[in-house]
């Protein structure tokens, strides 16, 4: 069936009448990330306004695969579980060269963590469900769709926008400003800001259909990927289940396709009818992409912040960008609320820092992936196509086989607001079974410090605190003795053997940036 | 970097095998075949700081440098 795209209601906003009180943050842009974003703050008691040009959620092809580090981040957010449970979870993987069966891979989650590796779900549910939550927290976020920001100005101690609406422009104003656009992001093009990196010569024909059957051997939803299949020659192929028995195909089209031509019925439907056979189908919806990686040089200007795609934007594979986006938001929000409530500003530089490495990171994986996939000389796809075949029987080939690497939480060790040189700290938390239910559902959204003994832990009333119970997951994954230091990120910043005080309080004062 | 003679006397053995191992391949068979063996040998070595030496040791004498 069909997604029903439900417009959302347009009001029309106090500034048109009169001038509206400063805002103490303007989030422009309803996606995912501003979404999350605007969610973040108000469970930390910020409000928010957030405007957005459009009224419907994200139409077509775009994000599927969300990861378990996201879906942790959306279960603290109060989206997480409805993610899950709508989402498809799948396990096995097949990889094609040609007609045969490279390898295939079962995923086989380990036990003991509330979320799997990732699910399958399309963006316009996610972006229904954030819509949803955010509505449920009206007394601090006031959600403005059909309202356009068309320009912007930094006056040091706040940021004025023009917005236009289907009644009118107005003006407004905010402490901060955080810009979560999307890819073409207009604020970063008024700022004549370089987004510096590599486009891919390469299309994309990515295609959404639902099949009345599984086109995998088995009714379990699986992932198919193929180099070179009889059906497409030459080129790459996708195949991955989401919900609603609606299939996503993503195919490669070369450098020097025309994506107007391509992008037809005439065009997909026999292509599609090469990779299902003779099955009946119903096309949901086809684009044709070229993909980029890139980003800023800073994403903090001063009171403007940017965060998602209009700080970043990679290649689709690897799924990165939306994930990558909701790591941003968790780094951001508990800082941007400690700022407004009078931390200094060098936390924000800790999130152009962090989160930059992050981007990296994402860009780094998400461009090699699509260099596997799109050889560029000869040597490149002689090198590519030999791995694959020395893949059918040497495990160490399989993994130089790269059809994009699954996001993973980015690990913050080395940087500023962390403190020692333990192998648990940068890292994000790992989740692990309680007695009433899981630590991701415990801790985050606020510093907690999780004791591992019996010592008498002392901490200031601005940390939490909260005994892991022993069990043989904590032992695996924690150990046995002293102390771990979250960040309302989830992130470790510090780990302790013995209950010093001082050193606590040294951490935490690093970590909230009141000392380098 | 010096590369350390390791083939000693066993050399023009090792080298002859290498030529053997292309007989009666045409030349697009024989470019492949180096690739896989490139390929295995790089797992072989398996050291990255060491592979990223002979990686530049090789490329040194690309003419186009
Ligand atoms: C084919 C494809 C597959 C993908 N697959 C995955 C995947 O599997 N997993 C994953 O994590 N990511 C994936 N991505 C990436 C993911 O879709 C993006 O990273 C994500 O949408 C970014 O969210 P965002 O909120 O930053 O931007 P967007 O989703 O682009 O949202 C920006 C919003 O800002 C609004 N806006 C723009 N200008 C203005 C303005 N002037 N005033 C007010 N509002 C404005 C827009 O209307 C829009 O609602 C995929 C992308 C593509 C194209």
């Amino acid at each position: 069936m069909a997604y029903d795209y439900a417009p959302f209601p347009y009001v029309a906003p106090p500034g048109l009448t009169s001038p509206e009180p400063r805002h103490p943050v303007a989030i422009v842009g309803a996606g995912p990330i501003g979404l999350a974003m605007a969610i973040d703050l108000a469970q930390h008691g910020i409000k928010s306004v957030v405007l957005d040009d459009n009224n419907v959620v994200s139409v077509g092809s775009r994000a599927i695969c969300w990861a378990k580090r996201t879906l942790e981040i959306f279960d603290r957010l109060g989206v997480g579980t409805r993610m899950r449970d709508k989402g498809v979870t799948w396990k096995v993987g097949r990889l094609f060269h040609g007609a045969d069966e490279v390898y295939s891979f079962d995923l086989l989650p380990e036990d003991g963590h509330k979320y799997p590796a990732f699910v399958n779900l399309q963006q316009y549910y996610v972006e229904q469900y954030l819509v949803e939550r955010a509505q449920a927290l009206s007394d601090h976020i006031d959600l403005r769709f059909l309202n356009k920001v068309t320009d912007h100005s930094d006056h040091g101690d706040h940021v004025r926008l023009s917005v236009e609406t289907p009644d009118g422009p107005y003006q407004l104003e905010a402490e901060y400003y955080i810009a979560a656009e999307g890819a073409g992001s207009p604020t970063r093009k008024r700022m004549e800001l370089p987004f510096k990196g590599q486009t891919f010569e390469e299309h994309f024909l990515i295609i959404d259909v639902e099949l009345p059957n599984s086109p995998f051997e088995t009714e379990d939803p699986e992932r198919w990927f193929w180099f070179a299949p009889p059906f497409h020659a030459g080129q790459s192929a996708l195949l991955h289940k989401q919900p609603d028995n609606i299939y996503r195909i993503d195919l490669q089209l070369g450098p020097d396709t025309d994506p107007k031509s391509e992008a037809t019925e005439e065009k997909v439907i026999p292509r599609i009818k090469a990779i299902i056979g003779d099955m009946p189908f119903r096309l949901d919806w086809m684009s044709v992409y070229k993909f980029r990686c890139a980003k800023l040089d800073r994403f903090v200007h001063n009171r403007v912040l940017f965060v998602g795609d209009s700080a970043h934007v990679v290649s689709p594979f690897g799924a990165r960008g939306g994930n990558g986006g909701i790591q941003d938001v968790d780094n951001l929000g508990w800082k941007l609320a400690a700022v407004l409530n009078g931390a200094p500003t060098t936390l924000l530089d800790s999130y152009d820092a962090e989160r930059r490495h992050g981007s990296d990171e994402n860009i780094l994986n998400s461009a090699r992936a699509t260099n596997f996939m799109t050889p560029k000389s000869k040597i490149e796809a002689l090198f590519r196509n030999e791995t694959l075949r020395l893949a059918a029987k040497h495990p160490f080939a399989r993994k130089l086989i790269n059809s994009g690497r699954l996001s993973q939480p980015c690990a913050l060790a080395d940087m500023p607001l962390q403190t020692g040189d333990h192998p648990l700290v940068g890292r994000a938390l790992i989740d692990m079974p309680l007695p009433d239910g899981w630590l991701v559902e415990a801790v985050q959204g606020r510093f907690c410090l999780l004791t591992l003994d019996a010592q008498n832990w002392q901490v200031p009333d601005t940390i939490d605190t909260y005994a892991l119970p022993a069990t043989p997951e904590r032992a695996a994954r924690y150990g046995d003795t002293g102390a771990v230091l979250l960040r309302p990120d989830g992130h470790i910043c510090a780990c302790f053997t013995t209950p010093d005080a001082a050193a606590i309080q040294a951490a935490y004062a690093r970590a909230t940036g009141a000392t380098p | 970097m010096i590369i350390n003679d390791r083939l000693g006397p066993q050399g023009d053995d090792v080298y002859a095998a290498l030529i053997a191992a292309h007989d009666g391949l045409d030349t697009d068979q024989s470019h492949a075949l180096n690739a896989r063996l490139v390929l295995i040998l790089l797992n072989e070595i398996a050291d990255p700081n060491r592979i990223a030496a002979l990686l530049a040791e090789a490329r040194a004498l690309s003419s186009s440098d």
